[in-house]
């Protein structure tokens, strides 16, 4: 009977984990300055929410069959959700949806510089070539 | 090109894709939570079809695995997941907020496609990092960083990167890759 009543108690803890970690990350959502930055409230937290949710569900239900289950749920939330933070960072970023006040360096700004100016080098090339063509 | 040569060409083609089979006719056991001869058989009919319909390049895996380094990466891992977690819903409380970002490009030593994602991956679950932008031919990530005040902070976050690779490479990376990562 104890270890039930422990095992229940660790429940309950991961479970509160759980939702003061969510609650964190709609909170950051709100007060988090740009989209880069939302995007760190809205992908990270709720990663380790979901882990203690899943060791509640785990920890109450204590059978085989239902950590099977639970397992694919965590391992595709692992998978997808850098992949989607991923292509909405770098969207976000594209776009310039993001304040540049807040940037204390910029290292992809220089690298995209840089390659702006050598392909307008490139293509300043082609075009000369095609003039001599001509 | 012979009869001979195509079917070795698909055979070594089969063994290449092997794993993947295999995990998929796991997942589809999980998934239907039991584990029997016809989830076998209709697992393993599905992930052909799907490796077949769905086709992606080959993963090229080193051969090395140093299962030591790799509980090592699992410990620290999961020990700055649950630190970074915590760190980042203080940060969404915190009354003063969040006053400077930062974008940063690491350099990666290695030259294998397959560290330089499972890097990325490890990077992006940690909060307070995420990849904006991979560069593959050169191995640099650029990562935005939360909440980064000066320029320790900023190489602070590149030796962080550069241990988790490290700690990557040192599991599942190349011998080629362990000599490139040594400091």
């Amino acid at each position: 009977m104890t270890s039930d009543l422990l095992l229940d108690l660790a429940a309950v803890v991961s479970l509160l984990l759980g939702a003061f970690l969510s609650l964190a990350a709609g909170v950051g959502l709100v007060r988090f300055p740009d989209a880069l930055s939302r995007l760190h409230a809205a992908t990270k937290p709720q990663v380790l929410g979901l882990i203690f949710v899943v060791a509640a569900i785990a920890l109450e239900a204590r059978s085989w069959s239902t950590l099977l289950a639970l397992t694919p749920v965590l391992l595709f939330q692992v998978l997808t959700a850098p992949i989607s933070a991923h292509m909405v960072g770098r969207a976000g970023y594209r776009t310039g949806n993001f304040r540049k006040e807040l940037m204390l360096v910029d290292e992809l700004e220089d690298a995209v510089d840089r390659a702006t100016r050598e392909s307008e080098r490139t293509a300043g090339d082609a075009d000369s070539d095609s003039d001599s063509g001509r | 090109m012979t009869e001979r040569d195509t079917f070795a060409a698909a055979r070594a083609n089969f063994v290449q894709q092997l794993p993947l089979l295999i995990a998929l006719v796991v997942l589809w056991m999980l998934l239907w939570g039991a584990v029997s001869w016809l989830n076998l058989i209709t697992g393993f009919l599905l992930a052909l079809l799907v490796t077949r319909v769905f086709y992606l390049p080959p993963v090229e895996l080193s051969g090395r695995f140093n299962p030591i380094w790799f509980a090592a990466f699992l410990v620290r891992f999961v020990g700055e997941l649950v630190f970074a977690s915590f760190q980042v819903a203080f940060q969404a409380f915190d009354p003063r907020g969040v006053r400077s970002n930062a974008v940063i490009a690491v350099q990666l030593h290695t030259r294998s496609d397959f560290i330089m994602t499972l890097t990325a991956i490890a990077l992006s679950l940690i909060p307070g990092s995420l990849v904006v932008e991979a560069d593959r031919e050169r191995s640099i990530l650029y990562l935005h960083a939360l909440n980064v005040g000066d320029s320790a902070g900023v190489d602070q976050v590149r030796s962080k990167v550069l241990a988790v690779e490290n700690r990557l490479v040192r599991a599942l990376g190349s011998s080629d890759d362990v000599r490139r990562t040594r400091p």
